[in-house]
Parts: structure tokens; C-alpha cells; sequence
């Protein structure tokens, strides 16, 4: 059985249908490129996975469980899934090892002593222990995406969600959060990521799925989406890169 | 003992309400023609007037409506005339207004941008023009959903009168309540009349915001 | 003018004036903490709430922007006890300063709220806080910081506002200075120093809500 299994999975926004029956399995470890052009319902889908969006026809299930609208079952799988976004969204008020702190006190209970060498040790996972203390005004873009990365693995997540983790980072920063990500899948993290870096797709993603209008159009190994793309549409899309 | 029904009531509070209204108008429009030229000292060029403008604004907004109705009342008869309430308390709305009005016209005339003087400037008019033709057009636009919106400040406002003994709502409220005994009912009714002048009010400060789609950033 | 002047009075009443700054400055406290706590509670019901709430919370808070803050507290006095609710007038005063403070900085904070970015609510909830537990750690304290200022002008304005409770012989301030005046008919300088005091306390109290800001807020503005 697969880790996180989507099966006819539609979404609409009012009358607009946004997903039209998707179609995906994730196996453990496995590093999964979603690519496409915007409007594609790329980011979409990452955020039906962890419940930020309702669906409206189909399934998901992670780790063998359903996920329903309830509470109960959205936090049970948020504890499951950890997410990164395109934005950051650390908590301004907090420093960084609060940020890192902050769910596991809250959600887990866990005591303060034991949160914050977890946070210690992600935090230099991610190459920013010595930022342990500073705010997150402090950093630049790309640090503050590691400390992101650092907050979500915390929560020892068995799958990460990346929704264009690295778009509103200057490309001089881009490198180093990549780096970060290229570790976590070399250590076996299962990854699903929107990304637009497609040699970051080519060197280190298992799967590569290029979705179009909706629809998972194309799939598969990295070397046969790109260098033998079968569909118009993809052709179109990387011809446009 | 004699039963009051609810109409008698009402109808008593009714009649005194139009003074509360009368009150409100005079010290809304006193209290305009006063900021207004508190707002040309505020924003003036000579200094004194700056500061002038500057004090007088801190003593009306930084002491109680309440103190200054009391001075008012008191302190006009220091020399020697007797005081009505209903001066004592339209000068003291009257400057309690003013004070208010022209710190919300003043941000409404810093609000515009830096660039439209300059842009005035650069057209060769000089600085009573740049007022009359840039910049007030454009600050006035800004500042009617604020000062609509504390008019019913000044309505509140007026209910602090009956301490002095001005006859309006609230002073008819205490001698209703204390002919009827029914506190609940008549204060209860004092609210409601209370709130058929002022809700209007704050609503039509609310659309014209948003018609005359202005981000207000006051608070 | 045929008046005198005379403070020396200030020497005879100096301890009602001290009775009377205690018991505003024990009103504004009382007022202040409990107001903003319910303000933020309401804040938190018109933004974040069930649907069922909010109109209850609106109606609450449109009545209290729409009326008199005299008419508030004389039907808290006078109008509840005729339904078998019996209260001192420093209760009465107490519950309708917070009453008051509560309506008002309920819309200053619910601006506050609705100014924060939706990235925020969803960090938390992707990290399984539930949408409560987001509020409480991650939207109020930046919440509250953006509209400060706004609310520590609202929190004077009821400080001054609080000069009416004078009125159901709550003794603040200015009963202490109708007082000293009954007695002393020295009516314009009994006043003219209790406004002086309450300037004082106006320039206090805005000090003392700057520097609980620099407590809670340790960080410059976020976006």
C-alpha cells in the first residue's frame, strides 16, 4: 500500500473545476516533481493533501488512512504531513527556535527542554543553529525558507509538501534550500514538490508528473518526462523553459 | 398612583430629543467653522499659529468633555454674567469638536501625498493655490467618512449637557425616571432614540468610505 | 472681574483629590484589562467565529458605539436593580467602563486580525495547531501590534470618559473636585486643577501603555 494515495480527486472553486479526477500514488522515499503552468491546479492538489483545501469528489489517504474534514482527522494528518510554502510564513514575533518550538508545545505537549534540542538539532540540520536566537527580519529569503523547512521537521513528518518552495527567492538563494531538500531525499524523506527548477526535477526527483487543466497529463521517470515528452502540451511547456 | 404608559414616556423623550438634535447641529457646525480655521493655523506657515493650534488640540482632546463643560459653565461666570447651560454648553461642544475635527482634516491633508505639492508647485502656482485647486479637492474626498463618523461623537457628546442642567434626551431620561419610577424602560427607551440618530449616521460613514473608496487608516 | 483666586484650599481637600485619582486610576486599571481581554474575545467572534455568534456580537457592539456612555451606565445602575440585579456604583461603574472599552476595541483588534496575512493562519494549521490554538500563538500578539496605537488612544478617551461615573457617586476625580467645590464654592479652581490632573494622568497613562507595547512587542511592525 502505497504512502499517500489519491484517487479521483476533484476540486472545484464555484463553477471553475480546478482538479478533474486526479490519479496518484506515493510510495515511502519516494521524491516526486509536480510540474505544469500556473493554473494547472498544481498548488491545488498540495493543499487538498494536507486538508488546507476541502475536496469535492474522490479520495486521499496517508499512511493508510482516510482523510475526512473533521478536525480530529485533519490535525491527525498534519502531524503526518508538514508543509512548506512559497511565502515563508514564519511567525514575525517569534524568534527562530520559537518558530521551530512552537507546534511541538503546543500540539505535542512535549516539555520546553526537550522541544528546544529538537529544535537545536533541526535547526542545524538545516545549517542554521547559530540563528537560534535571532528573528525572523534577521534573515535573508533563503534562510528563512531553511528555517521554515526546519519548523515543518520538527513535527517528524513522514512526507513534506514543497509548494514552490523556492519561487520568491532571489537566485543567489535558491541554491541553499535546495541543498537542504537534496539532503532530506538522500536521507529517504518522501517529498512531493511544485517546483519550477527543472534541473533540481532531473537530478534528484524519483517521478516526475506534469499536470495540465487539471489533469495528471503526463508521468514518470525524470529522464523520460523531459527527454521524450509525449504529449503536445508538455512539449509546449518545457519548449517554453 | 398614576400609570405612565409607555407612550407617554416616549412621547416626553420624543420632545426632548429635538433638542439633543438642535444641540448636536449647532455644535457640529460651530465646531466646523472652528477647525476649520484651527486647521489653516495647524498647517500654516506661521509658527505661532503652529503652536497655538498644536496646544490647543492636546488640553480639548486630553481632558474630560465633562471637565470642560463644568469650566465652561463655572468659568464663564467669573465674569460676572450668568451663565445659561445651553451657552456654557455650546461653547464648551463647540471647542471640544473643533479639536477633534481638525486632527481628522489635518491627516486627511497629510495623507496627500508629498508629491502632489510638489507636482502643484512645479505648475507654477503658488501655495493658496496649490490648496484650493490640488489639494483640498482631494483631502475633502478623504475626510467625509471620518467627520461624518464623529458626528456621532458630537451626538453622544451632547448627552454630557444634562449634567449642567441643559435640558435634552438624557436630562428628560433622569426626570422621567424619577417621575415613573421605571429606570429600566425609560433608560432603555434613552438608548434606543440614542441609537435611531446615531446608527444612521455611523452606517453612512461606513458606505461613504466605501464608495468613495478610501483605505481609512485613522483607527 | 471681582474674583480671587485661591488654592490654598488644595492644602485642606488634598486628601479627597488623592482618594479621587486613586479610584480612576483603580477604574481605568480594572476597565483597561478586562475591556481589551473582552474586546479581543469579540474581536475573535466577528472574525474568526461560528456564524451564529457574530450577529449576537455585532448587535452587542453597534449598541454600545451608538449610545451615550452616561445612558450605559445609568441603566446599569439604576435600570438593572429594577430587574433584581442589585450593585455598588463602583461595580456599576466597573462593568459599564468594560462594557464600553470592550465594544470599541473589539472593531480596533478585529481590524487588527483581518489585516494578517492568510499565510499565517495557514502555517499554523499545517504545523496541526487547531484554528483556536493559531489565534492564541500565532495571530493575537501581531494582531494587537498593528493597531496599538489606535487602541491605546481609545483606552484614554475612556479614561476621560470615565468622569461621568461621578454621576452615580462613584468617587473618582471628579466627584472629588464637585466635591472640594460643594464645600469650598471655589468652583473654577476646583475644576481648573482637576483638569489639570487628568491631563497629567492622560500623558501618564499614554507612557505606561508605550512601554507595555515595547514588552509584548519585541520586534518593529511586521508587514
Amino acid at each position: 500500500m502505497s504512502l499517500i494515495e489519491i484517487t479521483e480527486v476533484r476540486k472545484s472553486f464555484g463553477s471553475n473545476e480546478v482538479l478533474k479526477g486526479i490519479n496518484l500514488n506515493v510510495e515511502p522515499g519516494e521524491v516526486i516533481a509536480i510540474i505544469g503552468k500556473s493554473g494547472s491546479g498544481k498548488s491545488t492538489l498540495l493543499r487538498c493533501i494536507n486538508g488546507l483545501e476541502s475536496i469535492n469528489a474522490g479520495s486521499i489517504s496517508v499512511a493508510g488512512a482516510q482523510l475526512l474534514p473533521d478536525e480530529l482527522h485533519l490535525k491527525a494528518l498534519r502531524l503526518k504531513v508538514g508543509m512548506i510554502f512559497q511565502q515563508f510564513n514564519l511567525f514575525p514575533h517569534l524568534t527562530v527556535g520559537g518558530n521551530v518550538m512552537l507546534s511541538q508545545s503546543v500540539v505535542k505537549k512535549t516539555p520546553r527542554a526537550e522541544a528546544e534540542t529538537l529544535a537545536r538539532a533541526m535547526l542545524e540540520r538545516v545549517g542554521l543553529d547559530a540563528k537560534f536566537d535571532a528573528y525572523p527580519d534577521e534573515l535573508s529569503g533563503g534562510q528563512q525558507q531553511r528555517v521554515a523547512i526546519a519548523r515543518a521537521l520538527a513535527m517528524q513528518p513522514i512526507a513534506l509538501l514543497c509548494d514552490e518552495i523556492t519561487s520568491a527567492l532571489d537566485p543567489e538563494l535558491v541554491g541553499e534550500v535546495l541543498a537542504v531538500v537534496r539532503s532530506l531525499a538522500a536521507e529517504g524523506m518522501t517529498l512531493l514538490m511544485v517546483t519550477h527548477e527543472m534541473k533540481f526535477a532531473r537530478d534528484v526527483c524519483s517521478r516526475v508528473v506534469f499536470m495540465h487543466q487539471g489533469r495528471v497529463h503526463e508521468i514518470g521517470r525524470p529522464e523520460d518526462v523531459f527527454a521524450n515528452p509525449q504529449t503536445p502540451e508538455l512539449k509546449q511547456f518545457l519548449g517554453m523553459l | 398612583m398614576t400609570e405612565f404608559s409607555i407612550w407617554d414616556i416616549l412621547r416626553n423623550l420624543l420632545l426632548a430629543a429635538r433638542w439633543t438634535i438642535m444641540l448636536s447641529l449647532v455644535s457640529f457646525i460651530g465646531g466646523g467653522l472652528l477647525g476649520t480655521l484651527l486647521l489653516f493655523m495647524r498647517i500654516g506657515r506661521n509658527r505661532a499659529g503652529q503652536i497655538f493650534a498644536k496646544i490647543y488640540v492636546e488640553v480639548f482632546q486630553g481632558t474630560p468633555l465633562l471637565m470642560q463643560l463644568f469650566l465652561a459653565f463655572f468659568g464663564l461666570g467669573l465674569f460676572g454674567i450668568s451663565v445659561p447651560s445651553w451657552l456654557a454648553a455650546g461653547v464648551a461642544l463647540i471647542c471640544w469638536t473643533a479639536a477633534f475635527l481638525v486632527e481628522i482634516w489635518r491627516g486627511c491633508v497629510e495623507a496627500i501625498l508629498k508629491g502632489q505639492w510638489e507636482a502643484a508647485a512645479s505648475l507654477g502656482m503658488g501655495y493658496v493655490q496649490q490648496m484650493r485647486y490640488v489639494i483640498l479637492p482631494q483631502a475633502l474626498k478623504i475626510a467625509i467618512p471620518p467627520t461624518v463618523g464623529f458626528s456621532v461623537q458630537v451626538v453622544k457628546g451632547t448627552a454630557l449637557t444634562s449634567i449642567i442642567g441643559f435640558v435634552e434626551l438624557s436630562k428628560a431620561g433622569t426626570v422621567v425616571t424619577n417621575a415613573t419610577f421605571q429606570p429600566f424602560t425609560v433608560y432603555g427607551l434613552v438608548a434606543l432614540i440614542y441609537f435611531a440618530i446615531c446608527w444612521p449616521l455611523s452606517k453612512s460613514s461606513q458606505i461613504l468610505e466605501r464608495k468613495l473608496n478610501v483605505a481609512h487608516r485613522n483607527h | 472681574m471681582n474674583y480671587h483666586f485661591s488654592f490654598n484650599w488644595l492644602l485642606i481637600y488634598y486628601p479627597e483629590l488623592l482618594k479621587g485619582i486613586r479610584i480612576t486610576v483603580q477604574l481605568i486599571l480594572i476597565g483597561a484589562v478586562f475591556g481589551v481581554s473582552l474586546g479581543i474575545a469579540c474581536a475573535w467572534a466577528r472574525a474568526l467565529g461560528p456564524a451564529w455568534l457574530k450577529p449576537v456580537v455585532t448587535a452587542y457592539v453597534e449598541l454600545i458605539r451608538n449610545t451615550p456612555f452616561l445612558i450605559q451606565l445609568f441603566f446599569i445602575f439604576f435600570g438593572l436593580p429594577s430587574l433584581g440585579l442589585q450593585m455598588g456604583e463602583t461595580s456599576a461603574a466597573n462593568i459599564a467602563m468594560i462594557i464600553n472599552l470592550g465594544a470599541y476595541s473589539c472593531e480596533i483588534i478585529r481590524a487588527g486580525i483581518q489585516a494578517t496575512p492568510k499565510g499565517q493562519f495557514e502555517a499554523g494549521v499545517s504545523l496541526a495547531m487547531t484554528p483556536f490554538e493559531t489565534f492564541r500563538y500565532v495571530v493575537v500578539l501581531p494582531s494587537l501590534q498593528r493597531i496599538w496605537p489606535a487602541l491605546c488612544s481609545q483606552i484614554i478617551i475612556v479614561m476621560l470618559g470615565s468622569s461621568v461615573v461621578s454621576q452615580i457617586a462613584a468617587e473618582d476625580l471628579t466627584f472629588a473636585a464637585n466635591f472640594i467645590q460643594s464645600r469650598s464654592f471655589r468652583a473654577f479652581e476646583a475644576y481648573f486643577v482637576s483638569t489639570l490632573i487628568y491631563l497629567a494622568l492622560a500623558v501618564l497613562l499614554r507612557q505606561v501603555l508605550k512601554f507595555i507595547g515595547g514588552r509584548l512587542f519585541p520586534r518593529r511592525a511586521p508587514r
